[in-house]
This record gives structure tokens, sequence and C-alpha cells, in this order.
């Protein structure tokens, strides 16, 4: 029964480590550029629910100043993370950019069949 | 909502879910869609991620509870915006006062960060295509 309030206390954050080793892992083993930035977009997320899940407190509400309530959620990992999102837009902006960029330079965004080319590049010259 | 983070889930139903999404689709667009099966076995990733999972999980056991009102996070600058930004500020949003006018230093900081991306796209695939042919001998 302990264990299992235990497990409940720290559900949001278990969920955390698993979305962070998830992102890890697809941004690490994918060969394929655009699913690369998704697994760091996965991550990304993982933070962001990490932040917001600090910012609750037990019976509070959103923070927004109105009479009938005294007791309201932490505001200040609420502007951290809507921060956040915005800028991780702009990084996923770039980086499919980035992916756009090496399709135009090598008609493809599989990491192995870049190399394969540049392999063959380095031969010719 | 179970969060209380209003403010939060609107940014990241309309930025995150919206313009991420149109983007994403937008590059699966211009390059290809599939993906080459590949018969590469990933175990050195997979084994990366499960020790920073369970690193990750070791540092879990010193966090405060979920939703725990006493936690450290709670008692340094939050009271003090919750207490005094409808005398300071005016506005009852306190996620409103604290971006446009405590942190205004970040939302700028944030602005410049959009702006370079911004530019970085652009020179990246603006109007690069012409200059292709040149750049194929190297």
């Amino acid at each position: 029964m302990s264990l299992l309030s235990e497990i409940f206390a720290y559900f949001n954050y278990w969920v955390v480590v698993i979305l962070i080793m998830l992102g890890m892992y697809v941004v690490m083993a994918n060969p394929n550029l655009v699913k690369k930035v998704i697994g760091l977009n996965i991550f990304q997320t993982a933070v962001f629910i990490f932040y917001i899940s600090m910012g609750e407190i037990e019976g509070g509400t959103a923070p927004i100043l109105d009479d009938a309530f005294t007791r309201y959620a932490n505001p200040l990992p609420h502007v951290l993370i809507l921060t956040a999102i915005v800028v991780g837009v702009a990084t996923t902006a770039l980086a499919l950019a980035l992916a756009v960029r090496i399709y135009r330079a090598y008609e493809s965004v599989e990491e192995d069949e870049i190399d394969a080319e540049d392999a063959r590049a380095e031969v010719q010259e | 909502m179970t969060l209380d983070a209003v403010d939060v889930a609107f940014t990241e139903a309309a930025v995150g879910a919206g313009i991420a999404t149109i983007l994403m689709l937008a590059t699966l667009a211009i390059t290809s869609a599939r993906q080459k099966p590949s018969e590469k076995r990933a175990l050195a990733p997979m084994l990366a991620a499960v020790a920073t999972g369970l690193v990750l999980a070791y540092g879990l056991a010193d966090l405060p509870p979920f939703a725990d009102p006493e936690a450290p996070a709670h008692r340094h600058v939050a009271p003090r915006y919750l207490n005094e930004s409808a005398k300071e500020i005016g506005i009852p949003n306190v996620v409103t006062s604290v971006l446009a006018s405590y942190r205004g230093y970040d939302t700028l900081g944030e602005v410049t960060v959009i702006f370079t991306a911004g530019v970085g796209v652009l020179v990246l695939i603006g109007r690069t295509r012409h200059r292709r042919r040149e750049n194929d001998d190297e």
C-alpha cells in the first residue's frame, strides 16, 4: 500500500523519466533526420511536464488572482515554460530547415546515405 | 488542467501543437515521407537511454512529492509574485505579470532567439537554390 502511494506521489516524474528515455533513444538511434527532430521534441516536452509538475500545489488553482481563492499554483515555472515552448518551436524550425537544406544537397535525409555520399565524394578526390 | 497551468496549455495547443505540426508536415512534403528500413541494431543508444533513465530515477528519490506545498520551489520568489503583483502590476493574471514585467528581460531574450532562428531559417533555405550547382565540385 505504501509502495503504491509512493509510486503515485511521483507519477508525473516517472512519466517524465520515460519520455526522456524515449526521446533520447529516438535522437540517437533513428537515422532519419526528421525523426531525430521529433525525438528532440519528445525530450523537450518531458522537460515541460517536469517544470509544470513542480509548479503544482495541492489544493491550488490557476495563478489568476481572485478573492474566492487563496492558494495558487506557482506561476514561475509556467512563465519559464511559456518562453521555452516558443523558443522550442523556433529551434525546431531551424532544425527542420537544416534537414531541408541537407535534403537539397544530398537528396536524402537518412544519416547512413549521407555518410555514404560523403565517403564517395572523398574517394573521388 | 489538473496542473493549473492554463496559460501554458493554451500556448502549447496553439504554438506547440499547431505551428510545430505545420512545420513538420511541410518538411515531410519537401523531403521524403518514407524512411528506408534499416537492419542496424541500435544497442548502444538503448543502453545510454536506459542508463540515463536509471540516473534520473535515482534522482527522483530526492525530489519533494508531487504537489507538495512545502517544496523549496514554492518558498522562494513565488509567494512574492502572488502577494505583491496585484499591487505592483495590477493585473489579476500573475503569469502575465511575471512574463511581461518581473521577467521582461527573459521575454526580450526570447524574442532575440526567435529572431535569430528566423534569420537562420532564411539563410539556410531562403534563396540558396541557384548556388547549389557551383558548390557541387567541392
